[in-house]
């Protein structure tokens, strides 16, 4: 039995060292060549599907075929999986070159690994044109990324549902939104969808209520201090639990996603079964995936967030974001730069308009290429504002900004408040 | 051991007489093979067993130590507050409780089903095999394919709220997975359609091991087809029994597949599970030491449960089997 025991010893300790062994090697995630002047960049996106995939294909092609000494392989990750793999591939030794970015802090929390190239340096011109848009996607005044589209967050709604609940125009207050709720359910239709189930739309009623009940100054004081503790964030919550009293959204709401499936948010707003949603730039693209024909597009119209009677913030203050990308510092440079000024071209960033509907071009120069007329008013707005507030849960650390989503989410579900939203963001925020 | 090769060798060498033959066979192997059959035997199965759950046990331990977004260095030691924080946050004791109430109400709910079904299968019945086939289906289903049929038929105005309507139950419809108050039971219905199959399979393979003479023999004695199986079946079915509870109440522990792509375990953390907790922290919050220590409480919790219950309830079922070979 001892003896027994002692060979079972021998062998375990054997099998311990060779698997610490094992993990002392180094894997290989991607990465750069470099022979004769010839690079090959790894580019990690989250477009895994028709038609961005093919756009940034194309693009990536024609790039080539214009810089013959660089050439790409491009690697298409799933979005739900992308934020767990490029966390693996940056804190391992050989992260991609390009890889997908949405700013803000999750990239700051992404800069922790020194991975995160700074692209000032090695060009600002190209980034200097995309004004405050770029300004918005440094930390501490390092470039570790830039857009290559932005985002607008209102109600997208559908004219003539509105038109058969007696609304003749969108409102632009908060007690119209109300009234014209009241219209909608009683002439039997669910007045807004909200993809409750991803929890992230929940948020933007919050961050809507809190750009609207505080100053600029204090958004951008309260996202650099990662904290909540301003008492206009206390009143945004209060504000969002005197709207959730109107009981705007259909049942079952809370298990409703935002983007899957015809009985998703975008689904229902699209099928006419319900008028309107609070959503980003992008919901049309989406929404013509889930609807049974084109015609909706034709009855779909967009208004921004109402203002909110005796709220002191500006409300011309508009809640969004953007897509991007980074260069890692393994990246062969100026190659990787190179490559991201080239996206902002007005020729690429047409494409990525017309072709691809990512939104909102980073570059204005693309904006004739914006086909819907909403979108047109979009832009409008854009130029009209004094700031856009990155949706909170991006402009905050990624722990803070999922825990101020689960917070809303709670209260949408009955079980949170507006303290409780408050006391979240300062608790994750304490644990950074 | 008291065959005709036992006998025969005590006969040939009648100063060894005393000792058992096969223990005295077994102590005369050269070591150098023992040692060689132990590293062949043993060593893939301990290497793999090394690298794949006592190490990352161990960096999951260390990770917990420290406050940790999964970038840079581990840097920020915070001793054991991490598992205080887990430990007092009402949203990981809810989690908990979830994972005992589906427990109990598997205890309470699939066992009986699986007995009742098992001995139902059991009986010469027409369509058999059939049957067995069609019970044991939904756990052949992978658990993301049986999540994503069944989010489509508890969809509002669904094919199971048309089916309630259609045999005069539409009372009864409820929001299956929007009510916070309702939707673990929903999940838990789930579970039961995908595992019951289970449970019927392995006590209808511990029904098959009971030698039917027995009955025969109860029946000659005049006992009723209820206390045959209430005295001799069940019973003689509890080494199989315990099997099932024990699988049973570790796979409640780690309940996530399901609930993740239902539920996300909402609404307002109303599914919920330890597992979706860990997950959540872990991957979605990147708190890559929270969800560290959260994860290493979970194996805590799983590890103590399935030691006492190996200890007190399966000792009697595994002592011949398990611990006669080393001693």
């Amino acid at each position: 039995m001892r003896r027994i025991r002692k060979y079972v010893a021998v062998t375990a300790a054997a099998a311990a060292a060779l698997t610490l062994a094992a993990c002392g090697g180094s894997g290989s995630s991607g990465g750069s060549s470099a022979a004769g002047g010839k690079v090959t960049l790894t580019w990690w996106s989250n477009a895994n599907a028709n038609p961005l995939l093919g756009v940034f294909q194309g693009l990536a092609k024609s790039y080539h075929a214009s810089h013959p000494n660089v050439s790409f392989t491009y690697v298409p990750i799933q979005n739900e999986q992308y934020d767990t793999k490029i966390q693996v591939a940056l804190q391992g030794s050989n992260p991609p070159d390009i890889f997908f970015q949405r700013g803000g802090g999750f990239m700051a929390t992404q800069a922790k690994s020194g991975k995160l190239e700074n692209l000032k340096p090695l060009d600002s011109k190209w980034i200097g044109e995309l004004g405050s848009l770029a300004a918005s996607w440094q930390v501490n005044g390092a470039q570790y990324g830039v857009p290559y589209d932005q985002h607008t967050v209102g109600f997208w709604y559908r004219k003539d549902v509105f038109a058969r609940a007696g609304i003749a125009s969108p409102p632009s207050t908060m007690p119209e939104l109300e009234a014209d709720i009241t219209k909608l359910k009683a002439a039997g239709i669910a007045p807004i969808a909200v993809g409750s189930k991803d929890q992230w739309p929940d948020a933007f009623y919050w961050d809507y209520f809190a750009v609207r009940e505080c100053s600029v100054a204090t958004l951008k004081a309260s996202v650099k201090a990662v904290s909540a503790s301003n008492p206009c964030f206390l009143k945004a919550g209060n504000d969002l639990k005197a709207f959730m009293a109107a009981k705007p959204f259909p049942s079952a709401f809370l298990n409703t996603p935002a983007q899957v499936g015809a009985g998703s948010s975008a689904g229902l707003v699209a099928d006419g079964k319900a008028a309107m949603e609070l959503q980003g730039d992008w919901d049309p693209s989406v929404m013509e995936a889930l609807a049974p024909s084109k015609k909706f597009l034709s009855d779909i119209g967009w208004f921004p967030f109402p203002s909110v009677p005796g709220a002191p913030g500006n409300s011309q203050v508009l809640l969004g974001g953007g897509d991007g990308n980074s260069c890692s510092t393994s990246a062969p440079e100026p190659a990787c730069a190179n490559f991201l000024a080239y996206l902002e071209s007005a020729t690429a960033q047409k494409m990525l308009v017309s072709t691809a509907n990512v939104g909102l071009p980073a570059n204005p120069a693309a904006s004739g290429a914006l086909t819907l007329p909403a979108e047109q008013q979009i832009l409008q707005a854009g130029q009209h504002t004094p700031y856009i507030q990155q949706y909170f849960d991006l402009a905050y650390p990624t722990n803070v900004g999922t825990a101020l989503d689960a917070a809303v989410a709670d209260m949408f579900a009955g079980k949170g408040t507006p303290q409780a939203i408050v006391t979240a963001i300062d608790q994750a925020a304490a644990r950074q | 051991m008291t065959g005709p090769q036992g006998a025969t060798a005590a006969q040939a060498r009648p100063a060894a007489a005393v000792a058992p033959p096969a223990p005295r066979t077994r102590r005369r192997r050269r070591p150098g093979r023992q040692l060689a059959e132990l590293v062949v035997l043993l060593g893939p199965a301990l290497l793999l067993f090394a690298g794949f759950v006592l190490l990352p046990i161990c960096i999951a331990a260390y990770y917990g130590l420290f406050n940790w977004s999964g970038y840079g260095s581990l840097s920020d030691f915070t001793g054991l507050h991490n598992y205080r924080l887990v430990i007092d946050d009402p949203v990981f004791r809810e989690s908990l409780l979830h994972n005992v109430i589906i427990g109990v109400l598997s205890l309470v709910i699939q066992l009986p089903i699986s007995i009742a079904v098992a001995l139902l299968l059991n009986r010469k019945l027409r369509g058999g095999s059939f049957l067995r086939t069609a019970v044991f289906a939904p756990y052949v289903v992978s658990q993301a394919t049986t999540a994503v049929l069944w989010l489509l038929l508890l969809e509002p105005g669904g094919s199971v709220d048309q089916l309630m309507k259609a045999v005069g139950l539409g009372g009864l419809v409820q929001q299956w997975l929007a009510n916070p108050t309702i939707v673990l039971y929903t999940m838990f219905a789930v579970l039961t359609w995908q595992f019951i199959g289970f449970g019927v399979i392995l006590l209808l393979a511990g029904l098959q091991g009971i030698p039917p003479e027995l009955r025969d023999a109860a029946g000659i004695d005049g006992a009723s087809a209820w206390q045959t199986t209430r005295r001799i079946v069940l019973p003689l079915l509890s080494p199989t029994i315990r099997i099932w509870i024990f699988l049973s109440m570790i796979g409640s522990l780690q309940v996530f597949d399901l609930v993740w792509i239902m539920t996300l375990g909402g609404p307002a953390d109303a599914s919920s599970t330890m597992v979706t907790y860990m997950i959540f922290f872990g991957f979605h919050s990147l708190e890559f030491g929270y969800g560290s220590a959260a994860a290493v409480i979970l194996f805590i919790i799983s590890f103590v449960f399935a030691f006492l219950y190996q200890r007190f309830a399966l000792r009697r079922d595994t002592a011949g089997a398990l611990t006669r070979a080393v001693r």
